[in-house]
């Protein structure tokens, strides 16, 4: 069976900790590991994909498919000073329809670290440009390749996998665009200048915010901070006049008592012409007042509130991946009927079959177009007709059963196959 | 004709149903064919004005069955045309309902053609109730923004995240949403009194004389002038700008069918 041929071996976030993956990982080019498996004995088809999450090798083995993930293993490890025991516990192997399925899910980002980020996919296709780059794919690894991008992207658009924030910085950025939409002309306060503060200004600031402006006790860190944002710096003091120029303000101070009243921003919105006002509260004990979510187009979050963002748009990710989790087990059929017409013997009868249905369709139009013929004519259109597809089935016939190494032989099929659009009636148009 | 209604009253209904699957499926392949539907119900819609024109022999916007249609003819067209200037996430799960809800009460409606008295036989029939009613047609986009917008706002606000917070688009685009339609809106309310005054002393001899329907349309301007001159001075925009879009649209009902039902006077459709 060539479907059991497929291996994946390697290390992820959930088999090995970060000690053991870096020694693994191939950082940079990956021309040498490359030729170098591709030299391993048992080896047909290799691709290899090193993240900072993962190094898995992807590979088509020649016979004893255990043989050549023992091999594999070993090279990934070589240099690593890890026992073959401890190789064994830390790292996954995958075979067949696993090996496919496994494929499928990490190009669609369900075997991520953060379920449904969008990287994944950009540095497997690298991977794999890198591979073919250095010839180390053929046919079924091109075929399980460009299907996992595909079904990647079917993914991504009959999903809402991607669609949702899970940490309380990009949280903030999200409802600020759900608030504001475009965040270009908008300004960020940054009231204290914690650690949270800087990362979600950092988030906005990635997002296109317009303007920083960092307000703290001490002026001399604020001026500090506000450089890193090409921002400006002001005083303490200044907090309610600022709230007239600002759209979202970011509090962070160690403030043991409310910094900012109700009443101190009612006649603010009304200066401000009751365009929004974003406020987010990343204190403990909280610098605003929780009042403050009562006023018109003013919008009070606090660190709690955004956990609690943070939560849904996990239970809501989670619900998308078992979406995705059918489509790829559907992909993975899909893939495994092709790879079962990838053998000799059904794709000679697809061939026939293909061909029968051509003579037997264009017999019958010539025979209704010519009424007037006797048995014997009729006999000898169909004689003719049946000599014409077996001589011209005889060469790619001879073609296909030639005894070449099995990577030509599958290169063979894949040719044949398309030439004479086997594959068509699969309804399989992404590739 | 009555297929051709039937037709596109089906095909309005498909695309609403395609519309919701869209809304709560996600599925973006859903949403082309939502697309598709809205565009060849519009199509069919036309051709059965076209139709109703020639058997009539008079803009058919003269029956209750004729005005409604016209509604929904000029709001699902509204719509299309926002297609291509500018798209408002799944703003069509909120436009779909409605196009589909008027071309029931259409439906409902006696659809025979009416004869028309002499004093409304005048090119100022299609000039003013295609006007007016157009107008309409913008002034439910905006009342179907401002729903939007107090869903997304009740949601950001509560910090409630339900089935509309990942759904509706930002609450600046549906302000703006809102804008955008008014801006069109407006002038063509203004436009359908002023053509209608017009014709008025054209038929009765006096621009206004103060029948009911001119009153309360007179009432849905002054509504809508209060909108646009409170976001211009004093920044009535966003949630009060959302909730006075749907008081206006309450008005605009009122002014199509309110009056009718409930006062009478020389708008009454015959028949």
């Amino acid at each position: 069976m060539l479907a059991e041929t497929i291996l994946c071996l390697g290390v992820n976030h959930k088999t090995a900790p970060v000690a053991v993956r870096e020694k693994l990982a191939f950082s940079g080019d990956c021309t040498t590991p490359l030729t170098e498996l591709k030299a391993l004995p048992g080896c047909e088809e290799c691709c290899l994909l090193s993240t900072c999450n993962r190094v898995e090798v992807l590979l088509v083995a020649k016979e004893e498919a255990t043989t050549a993930a023992e091999t594999v293993r070993r090279f990934l490890f070589g240099a690593s000073g890890i026992t073959p025991e401890e190789s064994q516990q830390y790292s996954y192997f995958h075979q067949g329809s696993a090996a496919i399925t496994h494929v499928f899910r990490v190009a669609a980002s369900l075997d991520s670290m953060v379920v449904g980020e969008p990287q994944i996919l950009g540095q497997l296709k690298e991977a794999y440009r890198a591979a073919t780059e250095q010839q180390a794919t053929g046919a079924v690894l091109n075929k399980l390749l460009t299907k996992a991008f595909s079904v990647a992207k079917r993914i991504r658009t009959e999903t809402n996998i991607g669609g949702s924030a899970v940490s309380i910085s990009y949280a903030a950025v999200q409802l600020a665009k759900k608030i504001f939409g475009e965040l270009k002309d908008k300004k960020v306060l940054l009231v204290g200048a914690g650690e949270m503060a800087e990362l979600a200004a950092e988030h906005l600031a990635a997002q296109g915010i317009g303007k920083v402006v960092v307000a703290n006790r001490t002026l001399e860190r604020a001026v500090n901070l506000a450089r890193t944002f090409h921002g400006t710096a002001v005083g303490l003091d200044e907090l309610v006049p600022q709230l007239a120029e600002v759209d979202i303000l970011i509090s962070s101070t160690g403030a043991t008592d409310l910094i900012l009243r109700k009443e101190e921003v009612r006649p603010v919105m009304r200066q401000r012409h009751n365009r929004p006002l974003f406020l987010i509260d990343i204190a403990v004990p909280r610098d605003l007042d929780p009042e403050l979510n009562d006023l018109d187009n003013v919008y009070l979050y606090d660190i709690d509130d955004l956990k609690q963002v943070v939560e849904l748009n996990r239970a809501e990710r989670q619900k998308e991946a078992d979406k995705a989790e059918r489509i790829v087990d559907e992909e993975a059929i899909k893939f495994l009927q092709w790879l079962e017409a990838m053998e000799v013997a059904p794709t000679i009868t697809a061939l026939r079959r293909r061909a029968e249905a051509i003579r037997d369709a264009e017999v019958a139009k010539t025979l209704g177009h010519l009424p007037g013929l006797g048995e014997k004519e009729r006999k000898g259109i169909e004689l003719m007709a049946n000599a014409m597809i077996n001589k011209l089935l005889h060469d790619p016939m001879m073609f296909l059963k030639a005894a070449v190494p099995a990577e030509e032989k599958r290169a063979h099929l894949a040719l044949v196959r398309k030439v004479f659009g086997l594959d068509a009636e699969g309804g399989d148009s992404a590739s | 004709m009555r297929e051709l209604f039937q037709l596109t009253v089906l095909a309005y209904g498909a695309a609403t149903i395609t519309y919701l699957v869209y809304f709560f499926s996600r599925n973006k392949r859903v949403r082309g064919g939502a697309r598709g539907l809205l565009l060849g119900a519009g199509v069919l819609h036309t051709f059965y004005i076209i139709a109703r024109y020639l058997a009539a022999g008079h803009t058919p916007i003269a029956s209750n069955h004729e005005a409604v249609s016209f509604f929904a003819w000029s709001l699902a067209w509204g719509f299309l045309s926002f297609r291509w200037r500018y798209q408002v996430k799944n703003f069509g799960a909120f436009v779909s309902p409605l196009i589909t809800l008027l071309m029931v009460i259409a439906a409902l409606s006696s659809q025979h053609i009416v004869e028309l008295p002499p004093a409304l036989q005048s090119y100022w029939l299609p000039i003013h109730a295609s006007i007016a009613i157009l107008a309409n047609g913008f002034m439910a986009l905006a009342f179907c923004g401002g729903v939007m917008y107090l869903l997304q706002e009740r949601e950001i606000k509560k910090k409630h995240f339900g089935l509309f917070y990942s759904r509706l688009p930002s609450l600046e685009a549906l302000d703006h949403l809102n804008q955008h339609c008014l801006a069109i809106g407006f002038p063509l309310l203004t436009l359908g009194i002023v053509t209608g005054s017009i014709w008025a002393k054209q038929a009765w001899g006096a621009y206004w004389q103060w029948d009911p329907k001119e009153t309360w349309s007179l009432i849905t301007w002054f509504i809508y002038a209060a909108i646009i001159h409170q976001r211009l001075t004093v920044g009535w925009r966003r949630r009060r700008a959302a909730i006075m879009a749907i008081v206006g649209f309450s008005a605009v009902l009122f002014t199509l069918w309110g009056v009718n039902f409930l006062l009478g006077g020389v708008h009454s459709y015959a028949g």
